[in-house]
């Protein structure tokens, strides 16, 4: 065992990274299902934006012009889900699904000109004097623009749902949408808003991994995250903050047991390998006794007749 | 993920079902993969042979396959839907598919079964797979000369043997070449996750490797290797000559499709019997990718002076004297391992640190 060779500053920064994608992800379904609806195809719509933001990126030489069409492509398949579910009134788990296997499917088509193609390299902030910090200036200031984006995000998102009105009123749509009718809400074009938004940070979280994790385009390259991203806002509790101690937290302990493992620490490999799946719902289901429950309408469909 | 692989499946076979009716004289071939066919590795090759049995026999033969096949409860299902579709010849292509093929073989005594890599046999169950391990000691012996660092990184999927035995002969070569040479071992416990992949790889990077060797099927822990700069990789079970000169500069390539057709064939002309298959770079199952020019020159001819006495059968990886891990004796002076001893190999030869996960 030599847990010398684990330099920690390298391993918060790049836990920072590993959790970005989750923490996207979730940030957006969180919204999503806030407004009452349960869109399961968060996994299609990062993978489609994992290939849509690395085309555009190795297109254009732009990675940020990659994470916008991420975000488009996201938002445009998830426009596909609006409109099963709120104009068709479909079932919203099988389209949620339908639309997972539709974006693998489109994503490996759309990909097959971009195998071992490398995408141009996003720059990290460089603030003068911050960044040179030891320490503190490599794990707080020296990472890229989205992830920064993804915690600014997480703290817009809290003080829109908590503090103005336009919060208030998507939950209303989320608890009782017959209610919130009444009212005179629209209900069906804000829940389609905020299907849009939660698809745009689903594809941004998916071309943060083709972009900026890994960087590279393999099909299927989600391998899943848009699963955990869906069981961690309910874990969560539907709290943006909780949903980023989650996204770090699993993040967090995929890389310190590699990080571990690689030390050769005396701890059975498998019980590290199950880890982050445990410490986080462990931790998030503690936080959640409180008695936050879902959005009552979640998952129910809307039809101004009834 | 679990859910989505179902439906996949399901999806899947309701479409061989529709085909299945109006094709009932053409040789039905099955093909079962754990990851997407374009992980640029481990399973794109086996869809490579899957492609040219369907170029060699045209019209005579219909090919079909199911991608993203978890192992386990999942593969059994798939494979059932196969047979029940028709097939006459099916491939599992990975370990963790060997009791599911054998459980679904013995339902289906018509239907032959070769599985991947396994080592479970029946009467209508074949076994394949490659020596590998003989294309990892030549990427121990270029691995062992290249690190300046002494660390070489691993990232193992599965401790399996297949997956042991390579470590092993990497270890033994590198070591022989370098006697410094120290190996990190990290466990993905996956066959295709390319951000775990990559994670992992970047870990050993930070840890002080600078010589990254996988046994996972995708092309990210070249990604990640070629973003951090100064190290190396190999190709792992297709070329992957798309990272190369630099990391990649060499690779193991599997070539199933001399295989997958002779086998095919076999069952067209109905002759064919269980076997037991298990060649490496002599027969040309097991492919050395171009050593890159990243390699000085001398260590290359060294390599390839390796893989030419492997090929003509005048050296075996495992050559005495070995001891294993605790320091026991494993082969003596100029002894060889036999096949049934590789085959179960379940421990760590001597020098490599840390114990492997049960």
């Amino acid at each position: 065992m030599d847990l010398s060779a684990i330099n920690p500053v390298l391993l918060i920064a790049s836990l920072m990274v590993a959790a970005t994608p989750l923490l996207l992800a979730a940030i957006g379904e969180l919204v999503v299902e806030k407004s009452g609806v349960l869109n399961l195809g968060v996994e299609g719509m990062m993978i489609t934006g994992a290939i849509a933001g690395f085309a555009a990126a190795v297109e254009s030489g732009s990675p940020l012009a990659g994470f916008v069409a991420a975000a488009l492509a996201g938002a445009v398949l998830s426009l596909l889900f609006a409109a099963l579910t709120q104009i068709a009134l479909a079932n919203q788990v099988a389209s949620g699904l339908a639309l997972t296997l539709f974006g693998l499917g489109l994503s490996a088509l759309m990909g097959q000109r971009y195998v071992g193609v490398k995408p141009p390299q996003m720059g990290r902030i460089d603030i003068p004097v911050l960044s040179d910090l030891p320490v503190v200036g490599r794990i707080l200031f020296a990472h890229d623009v989205i992830l920064y984006f993804g915690i600014a995000l997480t703290a817009a998102v809290w003080v829109v749902l908590k503090f103005t009105r336009a919060g208030l009123v998507l939950r209303a749509v989320g608890e009782n949408h017959e209610a919130a009718h009444a009212l005179g809400y629209k209900v069906v074009r804000i829940r389609t808003l905020a299907i849009l938004f939660g698809g745009a940070c689903a594809g941004m979280g998916g071309a943060y991994i083709s972009l900026i994790r890994v960087p590279q385009w393999t099909e299927g390259m989600t391998a899943g995250v848009g699963w955990i991203a869906l069981a961690l806002v309910v874990f969560a509790s539907w709290k943006p903050w909780r949903a980023l101690l989650g996204a770090y937290l699993f993040g967090g302990v995929t890389v310190v047991q590699l990080n571990l493992q690689a030390a050769g620490v005396a701890i059975p490999v498998e019980y590290l390998a199950m880890s982050p799946y445990l410490i986080t719902i462990l931790v998030l289901v503690i936080l959640s006794a409180d008695k936050s429950s879902a959005p009552a309408s979640l998952g129910r469909s809307f039809h101004a007749s009834r | 993920m679990k859910l989505t692989t179902l439906f996949a499946s399901a999806a899947v076979a309701l479409g061989l079902a529709a085909g299945g009716a109006l094709a009932q004289d053409k040789t039905k071939v099955g093909f079962v993969y754990v990851g997407p066919v374009g992980d640029g590795g481990w399973t794109y090759e086996h869809d490579q042979g899957r492609k040219a049995v369907a170029e060699e026999f045209g019209d005579a033969v219909e090919t079909v396959y199911v991608e993203n096949v978890a192992e386990g409860p999942d593969a059994e299902r798939v494979i059932t839907q196969m047979a029940l579709q028709g097939a006459d010849l099916i491939f599992t292509t990975s370990f963790g598919y060997m009791d599911p093929t054998i459980n679904v073989a013995a339902k289906f005594p018509d239907v032959k079964f070769e599985h991947a890599t396994g080592y479970k046999r029946a009467d209508n169950v074949s076994t394949y797979s490659a020596r590998f391990y003989e294309g990892r000691a030549v990427q121990g012996t270029i691995a062992g000369h290249m690190t300046e660092s002494n660390i070489i990184g691993y990232i193992g999927s599965y401790p399996i043997p297949e997956v042991i035995r390579g470590i092993n002969s990497a270890y033994i070569h590198a070591k022989k070449v370098n006697p410094d040479v120290e190996f990190k071992i990290v466990w993905a416990f996956t066959w295709f996750d390319p951000a775990k992949e990559a994670d992992a790889a970047k870990v050993l990077i930070e840890q002080g490797a600078d010589v990254i060797l996988q046994h996972t099927d995708s092309t990210a822990p070249q990604a990640a290797a070629q973003a951090a700069g100064n190290v190396i990789t190999f190709g792992q079970a297709s070329d992957m000559a798309e990272y190369g000169p630099m990391p990649r500069v060499s690779s193991i390539i599997d070539n199933w499709a001399p295989y997958y057709i002779a086998r095919t064939k076999a069952v067209i002309d109905g002759t064919w019997t269980s076997t037991d298959t298990w060649d490496g770079i002599g027969p040309g199952m097991v492919g050395i990718g171009e050593i890159s020019d990243a390699v000085p020159a001398e260590v290359k001819a060294e390599a390839l002076a390796l893989k030419d006495a492997m090929a003509a059968g005048e050296y075996n990886p495992f050559t005495g004297p070995l001891k294993k891990q605790d320091g026991s004796d494993f082969l003596a002076e100029g002894e060889t391992a036999d096949d049934g001893t590789l085959a179960g190999m379940n421990f760590y030869v001597e020098g490599i640190e840390g114990s492997i996960p049960e």
